[in-house]
């Protein structure tokens, strides 16, 4: 087969989808691919263009697959914008590179801003709003303005009017029409939007016609509109719609629109047919579509018909939308504005909350044919959805509209939508792709983005395609994916349960009676810490050390290396000088690399197997025990120094956290456990980042759970209020029970939570008001794990058994060769591969 | 990963590294045979493995140390460090076709585990 040479003019987001679409078709030997870009950069995000100002940065932005022009083997000129197309030859000319040949040609050179002919319209601080180089020059420019203004009060607009806020100017939009947004709102929805807007500190002027800008008086300009009034401005930002960039197709004499637009037909061909239009540059039966997702079905039609398909056409989009403008919810769906005859009106208004919503729908009352969302657009996926499937209205279709009431159900089940219903019309997904894509194992939001690339532009579908991935894991049978391995047919918690209920003390018994095979590293750590949590048994007896991870095993936290590291509990953070100074000088003795770690204990870094026995010898006959930093348990209580000492501590911080922390020292549980007492609302422990977080107020503790740190923070929720000593620990001995016996393997008790079908009011609910009627046998539990520590080093140092796994030969004495240490700021640290020996000690 | 030289195995011979009671059932130790670090594992049916105790993922000697369980019916220890299996009969790596870590012929003999390297 013959090579296609292929040009595309623009690498917009538009263009950008073109050569995917393409090259998910075409080999790269069936196809010689050559991209002109006017722009310094690869396609990027212009519906996110304002988050370029919320710290964002061009990369943050960027739609094009990592290494995706090197692996399609596509030339991508960039800074070269095409200043001429010879249809004759076939060939385009660039601004800086000679003649390239083409087969089929694409254009998908975009739009351009708008700028009102006003005398004065390109004064110095006139701007338009279109790519991250405009927004760079507006930034700068901003640095030394005051007040900002925007032309054009519709949805570009208004995003240009909030990042002129986000600067920190004094900001106005001067709309030519009576209201914001008038084509997608009607009167009282865009009167509604200016209330709103205007509450957030932007000055909006509806019907103003701008006659001239001149000199101002006090600011740079003055802009007198033909009423007679006047604004002074700074700066003056134009967004008052696009025009389609179609100098290129009217100089090679393709068809063009009277207003503008490159006149394509259904399979986006122009009035010559090797030549493609696609995105804002085209005009598709009178009409341009200023939208991505329109865009984006343009680039699939023509990349299909290029590569020979003809079943696929553009026939035109739907242009609903909903965005969120300086966080008011706005959302426009089909006929908002009641053009067809007849159509007949719902109205819903909250005055207070500032609300309004209005559906539009046929004479008959039957179809939906468009709405109005302002204030409140939860609605809008389901109202789509309905208006596109023409799904027929419910009996009272006041109700899609009004708040829900206790018990009602609200809005559309995601099972009554058809496969073909289009959730992502960002990306073109239907339902039935994304449950296809479910069915093969997809089972996460992030791993169907990444599939079916739904919700990956707008992201506004994100919450109806969740809807769509429960509904269809539970038809699957939700257990598949929660089965704890190829051993167990149990999730953990059903095995917890079986575990406790039939007193099964071995993981032998356990595979036995409830699994197969021989198990593995995934089930045999989650059995003994579930045979840790029911019984308490020492980690290593010989039925029980093969079943822990390495860590427990050791009793110590195995570095890259093999060595370990050792951090003795230190409750509560508090340690007497002479206990200080036993570290050190166990450090010292045996060359330990020392870090304060951040749960305020002590890190002793590069211990071979066969010195940890040695160094807990010491630390225990100097009164430390195991912090049990190597397990799956509870690592610390954190504290502040409290009310004994801070000047603003209104209860014993740190007395609690030592009380705490023996408590619950050694508990095993489904994950690492982390608290922390702060002593006042300063919150100096962090304790909201913690799993259970206590803070003291004058009143009593304040009781926070499921907090988290690390990769993914999230903020704890708030338990109870004001509670005495001996109910925190009653409810941290629910919750913590809780938690063990139903939360899966290392779930964290953040995600646990997340996950819990009726979220922090159920487990409420569980821990204070004994909703289970569990509370007492939760409290007896907890109990008998408390009554049955024992230090797990002391036990170690004293169990000949145990003693003898600490070497690293069983038939030697001599340490591993292959750990060797080099100095670094005065201590040790592992050597890297190359600053070892040459020859390998090594098997 | 650099690739490690083969070494010569045409002197082999049996060496006797400890008692089978020395190694807890469904567990491992490491053995010294003749300047090498061996990883010796014991099932709980009494049949002994031995691999080279070296993971070349992580570069640590640490094989021994790992849980042993079977995937899929095939006998496997997973390193310690970053979890990737290796089969305890030919110490092919189950996660990366590329890696196989090498084994060594093992049997118990009167109660004594031997090692062939």
């Amino acid at each position: 087969m013959k090579t296609q040479k292929i040009v595309v003019i623009g690498n917009g987001m538009v263009g950008q989808r073109f050569l995917e679409q393409l090259t998910s078709r075409l080999s790269i030997e069936a196809i010689d691919v050559t991209v002109f870009c006017e722009e310094p950069r690869a396609a990027y995000d212009r519906v996110q263009l304002t988050s370029f100002f919320a710290g964002k940065s061009a990369m943050d932005l960027s739609v094009v697959p990592e290494r995706f022009f090197e692996e399609k083997a596509i030339t991508l000129r960039l800074n070269d914008p095409v200043i001429a197309i010879d249809r004759e030859r076939k060939t385009v000319r660039s601004a800086r590179y000679r003649e390239v040949p083409y087969d089929k040609l694409v254009l998908a050179t975009g739009s351009y801003p708008f700028v009102p002919p006003i005398p004065g319209h390109n004064r110095r601080g006139c701007y338009v709003y279109r790519s991250i180089e405009d927004l760079e020059v507006i930034r700068a420019a901003a640095k030394k303005a005051r007040i900002g203004t925007v032309v054009g009060g519709g949805l570009l607009g208004l995003e240009a009017a909030k990042a002129l806020k986000d600067l920190g100017l004094e900001t106005h939009v001067v709309e030519f029409a009576p209201r914001l947004m008038a084509v997608q709102l009607d009167e009282a929805g865009g009167k509604l939007l200016q209330r709103k807007i205007e509450a957030l500190g932007v000055t909006v002027h509806t019907a103003k016609s701008t006659r001239e800008i001149i000199n101002g008086e006090v600011q740079a300009h003055r802009m007198v509109f033909a009423d007679g009034t006047a604004l002074e401005t700074d700066i003056i930002v134009y967004s008052a719609g696009i025009r389609p960039h179609d100098a290129l197709a009217r100089a090679a004499k393709l068809a063009v629109g009277e207003r503008g637009g490159i006149t394509i037909d259904e399979f986006c061909r122009t009035s010559d047919p090797d030549i493609y239009a696609v995105g804002e540059c085209a005009l598709w039966n009178g009409r341009i579509f200023g939208l991505v997702a329109p865009g984006y079905q343009m680039a699939e039609v023509a990349a299909r018909h290029v590569a020979g398909e003809t079943d696929s056409r553009f026939a035109g989009a739907d242009m609903s939308t909903k965005l969120k403008l300086m966080g008011i919810d706005v959302a426009s769906l089909g006929d908002a504005l009641d053009k067809t005859p007849g159509a007949l009106n719902y109205l819903y208004t909250d005055p207070v909350q500032g609300i309004y919503k209005k559906l539009t729908v046929s004479n008959d009352g039957k179809q939906l044919l468009g709405a109005i969302l302002v204030g409140d657009a939860s609605e809008y996926n389901g109202l789509l959805q309905m208006m596109l499937n023409a799904i027929p209205l419910p009996e009272h279709p006041e109700d899609l509209i009004l708040p829900a009431r206790e018990g009602g159900a609200k809005g559309l089940g995601v099972d009554m939508l058809p496969a073909a219903a289009l959730i992502c019309s960002c990306n073109s997904v239907s339902k039935g792709a994304i449950c296809d894509a479910v069915m093969a194992g997809c089972t996460t939001i992030g791993g169907l983005k990444k599939e079916t690339k739904a919700g990956s532009t707008c992201g506004g579908c994100v919450p109806m395609v969740k809807q769509i991935l429960d509904a269809e894991l539970r038809k699957q049978g939700i257990e598949v994916k929660n089965h704890l391995c190829e051993h167990f047919p149990h999730t953990r918690q059903e095995l917890f349960h079986l575990t406790r209920i039939g007193g099964l003390k071995t993981f032998d018994d356990i595979i036995t009676k409830h699994g197969q095979g021989r198990g593995c590293d995934i089930c045999k750590p989650a059995v003994a810490s579930i045979l840790a949590s029911c019984w308490n048994e020492y980690v290593l007896k010989p039925k029980h050390a093969p079943l822990q991870d390495t860590n427990d095993r050791f009793l110590a936290n195995m570095q890259k290396d093999g060595t370990y590291s050792i951090v003795p509990r230190v409750p509560g953070g508090e340690i007497l000088p002479e206990k200080l100074i036993v570290l050190g000088a166990v450090a010292k003795k045996y060359g330990l690399y020392t870090k304060i770690t951040g749960a305020q204990r002590i890190d002793l870094f590069g211990a071979r197997v066969e010195q940890l026995p040695l160094i807990w010898r010491e630390l225990v006959d100097a009164g430390f025990e195991s912090g049990h930093a190597y397990g799956k348990a509870l690592r610390t209580v954190k504290s502040c120094v409290g009310s004994t000492w801070c000047r603003y501590g209104v209860q014993d911080s740190v007395g609690m956290a030592i009380k705490l922390e023996n408590r619950y020292r050694g508990l095993r549980s489904p994950h690492k456990l982390k608290m922390g007492v702060s002593g006042c609302t300063r919150e100096c422990a962090e304790a909201q980042g913690k799993d259970v977080g206590i803070i003291a107020t004058e009143k009593g503790w304040n009781l926070y759970v499921c907090g988290n740190g690390g990769i993914k923070p999230r903020h704890a929720d708030l338990l109870a209020t004001g509670i005495d000593d001996a109910t925190l620990v009653q409810y941290i001995d629910r919750f913590l029970m809780f938690y063990i016996r139903t939360g899966d393997r290392l779930q964290r008790t953040s995600t646990w939570l997340d996950n819990l079908e009726g979220g922090i009011d159920y487990v409420k609910k569980v821990v204070c008001e004994d909703s289970l009627g569990i509370g007492a046998e939760l409290e007896a539990d907890m109990q008998k794990l408390v009554d049955t520590y024992e230090c797990e080093w002391k036990k170690a140092i004293n169990d000949p058994e145990s003693l003898k796994r600490f070497r690293h030969f069983v038939n030697s004495d001599q340490p591993d060769q292959n750990v060797v240490f080099v100095a670094e700021r005065g201590q040790i640290r592992p050597a890297r591969a190359d600053e070892k020996e040459t020859e390998e000690v090594t098997a | 990963m650099t690739a490690r030289p083969n070494i010569d195995m045409s002197l082999k011979q049996w060496t006797a590294v400890c008692a089978v009671e020395d190694i807890v059932p469904n567990s491992g130790v490491c053995a010294l045979v003749g300047g090498q670090q061996v990883a010796v594992f014991r099932t709980d049916d009494d049949r002994v493995y031995a691999l080279a105790n070296h993971d070349p993922f992580s570069n640590a000697n640490v094989l021994s140390r790992g849980i042993v369980g079977d995937i899929k019916g095939e006998l496997v220890v997973a390193s310690p460090v970053y979890k990737q299996h290796f089969s305890l009969a030919t110490g092919q790596c189950i996660e990366d076709e590329a890696v196989k870590v090498t084994s060594f012929a093992a049997r118990v003999s009167n109660g004594i585990v031997e090692v062939e390297a």
